[in-house]
């Protein structure tokens, strides 16, 4: 099964609201994924600076990697902890030089995004209990993506747990399963692209990456997803300014979408919704197999 | 005991929805009820046998109104997936849109559906009449097998795949017809027929004589190796 959330904030006004409608939106969807849960927050950003979430990191290590993060660093960068994440922020420039630190730092730190606004956060356990664990309540932004995941092709474990984030400021929950992504994963692996798991949604999340890399719009790469992707799927992705909603063409995984002036809300189940502001009076409708739907903030 | 005086009032706040249910399926149960704030749960309503009177106030899930007998549905909102699916009879009727697989195996009662319906609507119904007057998605009325689907929108691709003997009304554009789904010539008992069925679903400003009308080529109903392609 799984379930996917997805809000895009049109009012600010509706900012500081972000964490807590998604954290509800992720727990009415624990029954369609009581197994892990993750959700990536685009929230602010400063200019020239970057921020990297990283997760897997215990209490006996935070020392060692706070200091070898603020060494390979240097001057102004901060370190934000959240349980067994933390989020790195430091100047652009030294993002090669942060990758390779997180990278060779070993004791089971993976990374997990970077960009200028995107947090992610993922965990075993029910939606709730993982979304209250990282305080997501309190988070503030433009626009969130969650996914709870009921497993069922590979083992419950963390770096199974969606968001996929495989480019800058990007991210992608999936709903199904992709018949096709061995093949493609090789061909990407060609292009350059690493992959961190065996999981097909992995392979969406770089396939996009890899055409937003070659200049497509969020647009473009979702057409031409529907081209190269075989399988069953909805996608929810988002990037620094963008949300977007796609569906295979026989739209087999459930999809259902709520606008109003303030917001775009995604969800597999209307239910979802049903604690959204001004719900009541919202376009609610389904979205239609092999249509991209996306909206943008103005840059 | 029917009119608003004897509206009696479900509240899924304070109630729950299994409550609900068993109060409608209880023998005897009578008259007019109201739902309120079903936010969006599934198995709104569903294996009434009852003559009852329901209108849910809001959104349903999954399933609102299935196994339907006897009793009316009104949902004062959209339905999620297999809205009024294996009626028997009586009437459900969706004032937004439906997702996919309204009506499924429907044998009976009347599904009037004010918005639009998503993929597989009234996929192997059985003699129920399904009124849309939106659009409905893609494989609508897939292996139906009889009673009526009225599509006063557009019909998406593969429309009445593998159909029996289902008529299907569309008005709008056809993206594509299933296997052994052709367009048919509207007779005046099928032109009478949509007249009645519009009546029924309380469309006023619609002629019949608007449709198109489709129904199955009958070349698939036993296996033959010479339409092997056609599958």
């Amino acid at each position: 099964m799984c379930g996917i959330v997805g809000l895009f904030i049109k009012n600010p006004a509706l900012q500081p609201e972000l964490g807590r409608l998604t954290s509800l939106m992720l727990k009415t969807m624990t029954e369609r994924g009581p197994d892990s849960a993750g959700f990536a927050v685009y929230g602010s950003s400063a200019s020239g600076q970057r921020k990297m979430t990283v997760r897997g990191i215990s209490a006996d290590n935070i020392g060692d990697f706070e200091a070898g993060f603020l060494k390979a660093a240097g001057g102004s960068a901060n370190v934000a902890k959240h349980q067994d994440h933390v989020v790195l922020t430091y100047a652009s420039d030294l993002e090669p030089a942060i990758r390779a630190f997180v990278n060779g730092f070993g004791h089971g730190v993976h990374f997990a995004s970077s960009g200028e606004s995107i947090e992610l956060y993922k965990g075993v356990g029910l939606p709730e209990e993982v979304a209250a664990r990282f305080d997501l309540e309190k988070m503030q932004g433009t626009h969130a993506i969650g996914h709870t995941r009921m497993a069922t092709e590979s083992a419950v474990t963390i770096a199974g747990a969606h968001p996929f984030s495989t480019g800058p400021d990007q991210c992608l929950v999936h709903n199904g399963s992709l018949s096709n992504h061995n093949t493609l994963r090789r061909r990407l692996v060609n292009e350059g692209l690493t992959f961190e798991t065996e999981n097909d949604s992995e392979v969406a999340a770089g396939y996009l990456s890899w055409r937003l890399s070659q200049g497509d719009k969020l647009d473009q790469a979702l057409e031409s997803s529907l081209k190269e992707l075989d399988g069953f799927y909805t996608f929810v992705v988002g990037t620094r300014e963008g949300f977007a909603v796609l569906r295979d063409p026989v739209a087999c995984k459930p999809a259902v979408m709520a606008e109003t002036d303030d917001y775009v809300a995604f969800a597999s189940e209307y239910r979802a919704f049903a604690d959204l502001p001004g719900i009541e009076n919202a376009k609610v409708f389904e979205p239609e197999p092999q249509r991209v739907y996306h909206w943008e903030h103005a840059a | 005991m029917s009119g608003a005086r004897n509206t009696q009032v479900f509240d899924l706040n304070t109630s729950t929805l299994r409550e609900l249910n068993s109060t409608l399926q209880q023998e005897g149960a009578e008259g007019a009820w109201e739902i309120h704030n079903p936010a969006g749960r599934h198995s709104l309503a569903v294996g009434l046998t009852n003559p009852v009177s329901v209108t849910i106030d809001g959104h349903a899930g999954y399933y609102a109104a299935g196994m339907n007998q006897r009793a009316n549905v009104v949902i004062n909102g959209n339905a999620g997936q297999g809205v009024a699916e294996n009626m028997m009879s009586g009437s459900v009727h969706v004032k937004g849109n439906a997702s996919s697989s309204a009506g499924a195996t429907a044998h009976g009662g009347l599904l009037v559906i004010d918005g639009d319906a998503g993929a597989r609507c009234g996929i192997s119904m059985k003699g129920a009449d399904i009124i849309v007057r939106g659009s409905v998605g893609h494989m609508s009325a897939f292996m139906a097998q009889s009673g009526n689907l009225v599509v006063c929108g557009d019909a998406g691709e593969a429309l009445g795949d593998s159909l029996y003997e289902t008529r299907i009304f569309v008005r709008g554009t056809v993206k594509g017809l299933g296997a052994d789904c052709e367009e048919k010539e509207m007779t005046p008992e099928d032109l009478q027929i949509l007249t009645g069925l519009l009546s029924k679903g309380g469309i006023t400003d619609i002629k019949a004589d608007e449709f198109r009308h489709y129904g199955s080529a009958r070349k698939l109903y036993h296996f033959r190796v010479d339409n092997a392609s056609a599958y």
